[in-house]
């Protein structure tokens, strides 16, 4: 028995089959699975709830936002089909697509927009809302037309239309109910092009194809598996088996990618990470003692042996970060006060500080074997400079909880920038956002009204020219007060079989969806 | 004591397990001495192999760390885990065992009852259980060993006691006056002790290999270097460097291996009827 829709795609795959030369010169093909490994598995899939790099990852498929951004972070239309911003920079109007349907047959309008932009992100998702705070009002004067005003100019804010930041949330699912409890966040709905179909907790989640998507003819597969394999030599494995196809970023231990690279049939990517530039750091906790000294903060950020673990644990991908900006950010500047590996220093520093042979206890990453080794080689640095360290062991919602609940002396997180330091950088030092309950804010309760201000200026100004010369001041204060210990720009190679086609072809790489994904094989 | 020597050497198996546990009993002794360094140490660029560099006789693991400071240090957290969670075990096991046996009756079924629960669920799962819900410290996994171990002693203990408290010397006792305790305590126990030896040796050994099996499973104490968490680091490397798992696998495996070969010393030496060879 085929569904009406099977044979349609039945005709296409034979269209793309009688024109062999098409095929071959990149004509998509419709049909196919497509295997992706996932680690860890998400805590949920509500994007518009959890912000996490799994949540994204799939959550990316099911929700999507008014535009995309391609590797040069330039935006092109999504939901929306064009956009204009007026002269002034305070008022943006987006014009939507027509026909466009929740996965549950709903149309998609304007009133969606509103209802996810101004109510739900701005009380779930705590970086939306330091954004919001620039929006004076949102209009929508019919379905298809969305007018933000601006309070005054905001240059990052046509950057912020991507799905993990801005997913567009169904308003006649969650008006009026508790978002965090609604039971509609276990079957996520939103317009993307895969729909959930089955979440198997320690197995894999389930996507299948949006046969009502509002592109022509996608998205090309039929469904997508996301394989959780807790263990990371198990999912080279699984690739090497061909279990799965796709390799996300960070899903097999670094020292095996020279290993896959290797097969047949095996690409490898370092692009689709230009919008997040995720930088790994170490959260300082500077509300315990003896964190609050600065001293105590400086020798440990000297004590740290980056390049070490660069190339000992990320197979010498990425770079040494220099401060709270990625290098790949807008107005990074690589001119800042000195924090490389220096043990002599650090053993000086702390000799001066108030460190007394506390305990400092660090949060590992428990995000595999790299990061738990990671966290042995920083307990073992700190330890050379005559600090006593241990490691607190836990799993992905005890590190939340404990993140949340400032319950750490360092943790180890790495979190993206999203192209702006206004939109990545300054939620983690401004003083307003380290209220704790959240593990994505300014949770080392980093406190300088001088950098709060520029922060605050900076995104303002209209001038590029005036926007570096603040940033680089911010710089220069952030990284003189080492409120965390920056690590390493990280490196994500995406490992995929060659004849999976436009797996990363976005700034967002495989978290932008499998929209434009085929599968060239018979 | 010389008999129980002739015995005990009979069993050639058991000479050589005793040697080799001596030999791992100093290692963990003179660990502190030998590398005075912490085997956390990075101290050469990472994999390098065994026999390359004399100061660092086995080579690196994934961090540069010395594998044989490693190796020594685990040999001290293996003895240290087997012997204190056997003790915690005995000490959990041999009251409950000794008072449902002397007691029978309801006592008795109570107690059994209650050993039955731990018995009945596996006791790897229930120490995962266990680490899960405490915080994964030395100490913890020491708990959680022996709360999974000890009904075995109860139930040898119980039955030792059944067979014993019917005995003359028993009736005997009770006659003279004796308490419950001092019968229980002076009388008969002593006389259940060689069999509890024997299970002792072997207990040793499973708390080893547990530990192991928890810390390759990631849920040791992540500050301490033990073989387990040593090979459970090593594992994602295992066709690169293969040696990494396989150093602390072979160190487990001699160390089981002596304590159940001189298990098996001991029940000869100690119930001398019961054995073949002695005959």
């Amino acid at each position: 028995m085929l569904k009406p829709i099977n044979l349609i795609a039945s005709a296409m795959l034979a269209l793309a089959l009688a024109s062999p030369l098409a095929a071959q010169d990149g004509t998509p093909k419709s049909g196919g699975t497509l295997n992706v490994v996932i680690q860890p598995e998400p805590p949920s899939l509500m994007l518009g709830l959890v912000q996490n790099g799994p949540t994204q990852m799939v959550g990316g498929d099911i929700y999507e936002s008014l535009l995309r951004y391609d590797s040069e972070l330039q935006p092109e239309g999504q939901l929306a089909e064009s956009w204009e911003i007026s002269e002034d920079g305070i008022t943006y109007t987006f014009k939507l697509r027509e026909g466009v349907k929740f996965h549950d047959g709903t149309p998609f309008t304007s009133a969606d927009v509103e209802f996810s932009m101004d109510k739900f992100l701005r009380e779930s998702h705590s970086r939306m809302r330091t954004y919001m705070e620039h929006v004076e009002s949102i209009e929508t004067p019919d379905d298809l037309t969305v007018i933000f005003k601006l309070k005054q100019p905001f240059g990052p804010f046509i950057g912020i239309f991507e799905p993990g930041t801005a997913p567009m949330i169904p308003k006649h699912i969650y008006e009026g109910t508790d978002f965090a409890s609604n039971p509609a966040n276990n079957t996520p709905i939103g317009t993307g092009p895969f729909k959930f179909d089955k979440w198997e907790k320690g197995s894999f989640i389930h996507l299948v194809k949006n046969e009502d998507y509002y592109m022509e003819g996608k998205p090309y597969i039929d469904d997508v598996y996301y394989h959780v394999i807790p263990d990371a030599a198990s999912r080279a494995v699984a690739y090497e088996t061909g279990k799965v196809d796709v390799l996300p970023g960070g899903s097999v231990e670094n020292f095996d990618v020279p290993r896959m690279q290797a097969m047949e049939n095996t690409c490898i990517t370092d692009k689709g990470w230009e919008y997040f530039g995720p930088l790994s750091w170490m959260w300082v906790n500077s509300d315990n003692k003896p964190l609050d000294d600065v001293k105590v903060r400086s020798a440990i950020m000297h004590a740290v042996d980056r390049e070490f673990a660069k190339n000992a644990l990320w197979n010498g991908l990425g770079k040494v970060a220099t401060g709270p900006f990625s290098s790949s950010t807008r107005f990074w500047d690589g001119d800042t006060p000195d924090i490389t590996f220096d043990p002599e220093k650090a053993k000086a520093l702390l000799a001066e500080s108030s460190y007394n042979g506390e305990k400092i206890r660090i949060l590992g990453l428990p995000y595999g074997e790299t990061w738990q080794r990671w966290a042995e080689a920083v307990k073992q640095n700190l330890s050379e400079i005559g600090m006593d360290a241990e490691i607190v062991p836990s799993d992905v919602a005890g590190w939340n909880q404990k993140i949340s609940d400032r319950d750490f002396d360092l943790a180890f997180t790495y979190l993206y920038q999203y192209g702006d330091p206004a939109l990545g950088v300054s939620r983690t030092y401004m003083g307003s956002n380290a209220a704790p309950g959240s593990p994505w804010n300014n949770v080392s309760n980093y406190q300088n009204p001088e950098t709060d201000k520029l922060f605050d200026e900076a995104a303002l100004m209209a001038n590029p020219e005036d926007r570096k010369a603040a940033y680089k001041a911010v710089q220069d204060l952030i990284v003189a007060d080492v409120p965390n210990i920056w690590m390493l720009e990280l490196g994500f190679p995406t490992i995929y079989r060659c004849d999976i086609k436009n797996p990363v072809n976005t700034a967002f790489g495989v978290n932008d969806g499998f929209r434009d994904v085929w599968i060239d094989r018979d | 004591m010389k008999n129980f020597w002739r015995r005990f050497s009979y069993n050639r198996g058991a000479v050589i397990g005793l040697f080799i546990l001596t030999l791992v009993i100093l290692t963990a002794i003179l660990a502190p001495f030998v590398f005075p360094q912490s085997p956390w140490k990075m101290v050469q660029r990472p994999f390098l192999p065994p026999f390359t560099d004399n100061a660092l006789l086995l080579g690196t693991d994934a961090l540069g760390r010395n594998v044989i400071s490693g190796l020594a240090h685990g040999a001290y957290v293996s003895l240290l885990v087997g012997l204190v969670s056997t003790i915690v075990a005995l000490a959990i096991g041999v009251p409950i065992g000794a008072l449902a046996g002397y007691f029978a009756g309801r006592t008795d079924d109570a107690l059994m009852r209650f050993t039955e629960f731990f018995q009945t669920i596996p006791s790897f799962a229930l120490a995962i259980v266990l680490l899960a819900i405490f915080q994964p410290s030395l100490m913890f996994v020491i708990i959680a060993i022996s709360i999974v171990s000890w009904p075995p002693v109860a139930r040898l203990v119980r039955g030792e006691v059944l067979s014993l408290r019917t005995r003359e010397f028993v009736e005997a006792a009770t006659l003279s006056g004796l308490g419950n305790t001092q019968i229980i305590m002076r009388h008969i126990l002593p006389n259940a002790l060689p069999p509890i030896i024997v299970l002792a040796s072997l207990m040793v050994a499973q708390a080893i290999l547990l530990e192991s099996s928890l810390s390759f499973l990631g849920l040791g104490d992540p500050n301490i270097m033990s073989w387990g968490y040593m090979i459970g680091a090593a594992r994602t490397v295992i066709r690169t460097a293969w040696w990494l798992s396989f150093l602390p696998g072979m160190a487990i495996l001699l160390t089981v291996l002596s304590l159940n070969l001189i298990g098996e010393g001991l029940n000869d030496a100690l119930n001398p009827r019961l054995t073949r060879k002695t005959q």
